[in-house]
C-alpha cells in the first residue's frame, strides 16, 4: 500500500510535464519552458524559482492578457503546485492548487485542482481531508485523470478504514490501462481488510498473473505474489503458495523475500531438499540484507533436516563466521556514524552525479558508515529525514554562493562608479548646450509644421516668399516710406515703379502658391527624418545617461537588505540542518542497533546449532564406521 | 522459573515500550523538521526571486540584455550532443547535453543556454548543432540569423530538428 503515492506522484509529474507546450509550434513563453526543462531534470528549486517570477509579473501586470504567460495560465497554475509536492513543499502546494480550485475555471479544471489537492492529502496522511477534497469534483473530469481520481478515492477509503467502499471503487478500476497492477493488487489488499478472504486470494492470484511491461507494475505484480504466497503458506496451502511464489522475478526488490518465504513453504511441507534450492541461492547474495542473513541459518537448517550433519555443520560454521563479520560491520557503521561520517559521506558532491548513488555509496572503499545505507533507506522515516538533509545541503551550498556574489556586486558597482563619476560632469555640460540648441530647433520645427497647416485654410502668400524677395520687399517697403511725403512728378513716378515692382512680386508670389506650398511640404518631411533622427539619438543619449547612473546608484539597500536575508536564512538552515542531521543519524543508529541486536540472536542460534551439528556428525560417522 | 519468565518478559516489554517511545519521539521531531524545512524552502525561495531581479538589473539591463534559448521541435528524437552559439563572430555559448537535460528538452523543456549584452541594433547570430538521428547517422548543422535588438530585453528561441523532420533543422524566433 505504500507504493500507491508514489504512483501517484509519477503520474502527476507526467500529467504536469503533459501539460507543458509542445515546442516549436505552442510554446508562447520561453520562460515558462525553462521552468519546465529544470522540473524535467528533477531540478525543483530552479523551476519553482523561474515558474514563481514568471507567475509574479504576471499577476503584478495591469493588463495580463497581453502577457506570454497568458497562453499557458491554466497550465503554469498546475505546474507551480506539481513542483512545490515534488520538491517536497506540501502547504505551498496545498495553497497554489487551493487558488486554482477556488479561482473563476472551467468545471475539468477545477476538478483537477480537487483531485491534486486530494492527491497532497492523502500524502500527509489527511484521508478525510483527502476524501472531502474529492467529494469537490463534480461534472466534467479530463479524461487523462479519470481513473487516477478513481484510484486515489480507492486507497483513501482504505486508509479510513472503510474497505467495503474501497472494493466497489477498486472494481471498477479493474479494465484500467495505466492503472493495471495497481488496482489488481490494492483490490486484493482492501478484500482482504473486508474480512473476504477467499476473495482476497482470487484477487490477489489475478494479481500476480497480470500482463504488465514497466518496472512499476511489474514490481507491484511481485509483491501481490510475496503476500498472496506468504498468506496461503500461513494457511498451510502449500502447493497453491509455492505456485504464486515461483512467479516472483528473480531479480525484482521482492525477490529476496519470496526466496525466503519459498524455502520456508517447502520445510513446512516437509521439502527440506527442495526448500535448499532458494536458501542455497539466497545464502550467495549481498550479506547486509536481512534475508540473506537468515538464509544463513535456514540452510544448514534444511541440511540438518535431510541429516547431512556434516555439511549442516560446515555452513552454521560459516554462518557464525558471517554474523561475526558482519556485527563488527555493524558496530564500525554505529561507530562512524557517531563520529558524523555518515552525513559527511552523504553530501559528498560526486557521488550525486551517478543515478545509483546509494550503491555506489556503499561500494566506497574504508567507508563504513554506509555500508547499510540500503537498509536504512527501508525505512520511511530515514527516506524522509535524508531528503530533507540533502534538500537542506543544497539550500545551505546555494546560500553560501550568494554570499560570495555580494562582494563581487559591490566590486562591480565600484569599478562602475570609479569609470562614470570623472567622466559625467563633463559629459552633463555638453549635454545641457546641446539640450538647449534641439529644444529650439524642436520649437522651430514646431512653429513650422504649425504655420504650414494653417496655410492650407487661410494662404499667406507672404509667408512662402524667398529671402531674395523678401529682401526686395523690404527695399520697396523702406523706400515707399521715403516717398511718403513727397509730391513731385518724379517722385510720383518712382512710386508707381515702385506699385508696379512691389504688384510684380505680389503676383508672383500668389500665381507660386501652391508650387511653393507643395515644395515647402516637401522640405518639412525632408526635415521630419533628420529631426526624428536626432530625436532618437537624443533619447538613447538620455538613456543610456540613466542608465550610467542606475548601473552603480541604488543598490546599497537591496544588497544591504539581500545579504542579511541571506545570512538569517543560512543561520537558520545550518540550525536545521543539524538537527536534521542528528535526527537522522539516531534513527540511523536505532536501525542499526535493531539490526545488530537481529544479527546477535542469529549468531546465538547459529553457535548453539553449529555444536549440536558436529556432535550428530561426530556420532552419525561413529555409526557408520561401526561394523 | 515462571517468575524468571515473567521479569524476563516484564524487561522485554519495557524496552519494546522504550523502543516504541523512542520511534514515535523520532517520528514527531521529523514531522516538526520537515515542516520547518518547508518554512526554509518558501524563505530561500524568495531570495533567491529577489536575487534574480537585482542581478538582472545590473548585469543584464534591458536595452542590452539578449537571452538564448534552446528547444527540440515537438516529438522531435534527435539525440543533441552539443550546441555552439555565436554572435557577432564571438563564440559566448558551447554547451554539451547529459542524458537527463536531453530527455528534459523531449518533454518539452526549453533551456536557456546564454544571457548577455549586445548593444541595440541588427546582430548575428551563428548556431551550430550535433548530434545523432535515430538511425545513427551524425547530424551536423549550422545556420546563421540576423535579430534586431531594441530598448527592451532580447529573446532568441532556436529550434532544432532532424534533418529529415520536414522541419528547418535549426529555427530561429524571436520572442
Amino acid at each position: 500500500m505504500r507504493r500507491a503515492p508514489s504512483r501517484l506522484l509519477g503520474l502527476g509529474l507526467a500529467a504536469s510535464i503533459a501539460a507543458g507546450p509542445a515546442l516549436g509550434d505552442d510554446l508562447r513563453d520561453l520562460y515558462f519552458g525553462e521552468a519546465i526543462f529544470h522540473a524535467g531534470q528533477g531540478h525543483y528549486f530552479d523551476s519553482l524559482q523561474r515558474l514563481d517570477t514568471e507567475l509574479g509579473q504576471y499577476h503584478g501586470l495591469d493588463e495580463p492578457q497581453y502577457d506570454t504567460l497568458h497562453y499557458h495560465i491554466g497550465a503554469a497554475e498546475f505546474d507551480v503546485g506539481d513542483f512545490e509536492l515534488n520538491y517536497r513543499m506540501h502547504h505551498r502546494a496545498g495553497r497554489a492548487i487551493r487558488a486554482v480550485l477556488e479561482g473563476d475555471v472551467p468545471e475539468p479544471v477545477r476538478n483537477e485542482a480537487a483531485y491534486r489537492l486530494a492527491r497532497i492529502h492523502f500524502q500527509k496522511d489527511q484521508p478525510a481531508d483527502a476524501l472531502q477534497a474529492l467529494q469537490r469534483i463534480d461534472g466534467e473530469v479530463p479524461e487523462g485523470i479519470r481513473d487516477d481520481v478513481e484510484f486515489l478515492r480507492g486507497n483513501v477509503y482504505m486508509a479510513l478504514g472503510r474497505p467495503g467502499d474501497a472494493v466497489a471503487v477498486l472494481e471498477r478500476l479493474q479494465r484500467s490501462k495505466d492503472l493495471t497492477g495497481f488496482a489488481a493488487y490494492n483490490l486484493g489488499i482492501a478484500l482482504l481488510q473486508d474480512g473476504r478472504t477467499g476473495e482476497a486470494v482470487e484477487q490477489l492470484d489475478r494479481a500476480g498473473q497480470v500482463d504488465v511491461e514497466d518496472a512499476g507494475g511489474r514490481a507491484i505484480r511481485d509483491k501481490a505474489n510475496l503476500v498472496l504466497g506468504t498468506m496461503l503458506d500461513e494457511s498451510a496451502d502449500h502447493a497453491r503458495a509455492r505456485v504464486a511464489l515461483d512467479r516472483v522475478r528473480l531479480e525484482g526488490p521482492f525477490s529476496n523475500q519470496a526466496l525466503l518465504r519459498a524455502g520456508w513453504t517447502e520445510a513446512a511441507a516437509g521439502n527440506f531438499e527442495r526448500a535448499l534450492v532458494p536458501w542455497n541461492m539466497l545464502a550467495a547474495r549481498e550479506v547486509t540484507d536481512s534475508a540473506v542473513q537468515e538464509a544463513l541459518l535456514a540452510a544448514p537448517f534444511a541440511y540438518s533436516k535431510l541429516d547431512v550433519h556434516g555439511r549442516a555443520a560446515s555452513l552454521y560454521g560459516r554462518a557464525l563466521e558471517t554474523y561475526g563479520n558482519e556485527l563488527e560491520r555493524v558496530d564500525a557503521s554505529i561507530d562512524s556514524i557517531r563520529k558524523g561520517h555518515f552525513l559527511e559521506a552523504l553530501v559528498r558532491e560526486e557521488i550525486h552525479q551517478d543515478p545509483n548513488w546509494v550503491v555506489r555509496l556503499r561500494e566506497l572503499p574504508a567507508t563504513p558508515e554506509t555500508y547499510y545505507l540500503m537498509a536504512l533507506l527501508a525505512s520511511h522515516d530515514f527516506h524522509t529525514g535524508l531528503q530533507n538533509y540533502l534538500d537542506l545541503e543544497d539550500l545551505r551550498q546555494r546560500l553560501a554562493s550568494w554570499k560570495t556574489s555580494f562582494d563581487a556586486f559591490e566590486d562591480i558597482i565600484a569599478l562602475r562608479a570609479g569609470n562614470y563619476e570623472p567622466l559625467l560632469p563633463d559629459i552633463d555640460a555638453s549635454f545641457r548646450e546641446f539640450d538647449a540648441q534641439f529644444r529650439l530647433r524642436m520649437a522651430q520645427h514646431e512653429l513650422l509644421e504649425r504655420r504650414l497647416h494653417g496655410m492650407l485654410t487661410a494662404p499667406r502668400p507672404d509667408y512662402l516668399a524667398t529671402a531674395d524677395e523678401r529682401v526686395v520687399l523690404e527695399r520697396l517697403n523702406r523706400m515707399e516710406a521715403q516717398l511718403a511725403d513727397a509730391d513731385s512728378e518724379q517722385q510720383q513716378a518712382l512710386r508707381e515703379r515702385i506699385a508696379r515692382a512691389r504688384g510684380t512680386l505680389t503676383w508672383r508670389l500668389h500665381t507660386e502658391y501652391h508650387e511653393r506650398l507643395t515644395l515647402a511640404h516637401e522640405h518639412l518631411r525632408e526635415l521630419d527624418a533628420v529631426v526624428e533622427a536626432t530625436t532618437r539619438q537624443y533619447e538613447s543619449f538620455v538613456r543610456t545617461r540613466q542608465e550610467a547612473t542606475h548601473s552603480y546608484v541604488g543598490y546599497d539597500a537591496a544588497i544591504g537588505r539581500l545579504r542579511q536575508r541571506v545570512d538569517a536564512a543560512l543561520a537558520k538552515v545550518e540550525r536545521l540542518q543539524a538537527r536534521q542531521g542528528h535526527l537522522i543519524e539516531t534513527v540511523a543508529i536505532d536501525v542499526l542497533q535493531a539490526r545488530r541486536e537481529r544479527l546477535v540472536a542469529y549468531q546465538e542460534q547459529a553457535r548453539f546449532a553449529v555444536a549440536d551439528s558436529y556432535d550428530r556428525a561426530t556420532r552419525q560417522q561413529t555409526s557408520e564406521a561401526r561394523p | 522459573m515462571p517468575r524468571i519468565l515473567g521479569a524476563v518478559a516484564a524487561v522485554l516489554l519495557a524496552c519494546w515500550q522504550v523502543a516504541a517511545l523512542a520511534v514515535g519521539d523520532d517520528r514527531e521531531q521529523m514531522k516538526g523538521l520537515d515542516e520547518q524545512v518547508q518554512e526554509a524552502k518558501s524563505d530561500v525561495l524568495g531570495i533567491a526571486a529577489e536575487l534574480a531581479r537585482l542581478e538582472e538589473k545590473l548585469l543584464y539591463p534591458s536595452n542590452t540584455q539578449v537571452a538564448v534559448f534552446v528547444a527540440l521541435a515537438a516529438g522531435d528524437t534527435l539525440r543533441l550532443d552539443a550546441v555552439r552559439i555565436q554572435i557577432d563572430g564571438q563564440p559566448v555559448a558551447h554547451y554539451i547535453y547529459s542524458f537527463k537535460e536531453l530527455d528534459a528538452l523531449r518533454k518539452g523543456g526549453v533551456q536557456r543556454i546564454y544571457t548577455g549584452n549586445v548593444a541595440t541594433g541588427q546582430h548575428q547570430i551563428e548556431v551550430t548543432a550535433s548530434g545523432k538521428l535515430p538511425d545513427g547517422t551524425d547530424y551536423s548543422q549550422s545556420r546563421s540569423f540576423t535579430f534586431e535588438k531594441g530598448v527592451e530585453p532580447k529573446l532568441v528561441g532556436v529550434t532544432l530538428a532532424s534533418a529529415d523532420s520536414g522541419r528547418p533543422p535549426i529555427d530561429v524566433g524571436g520572442w
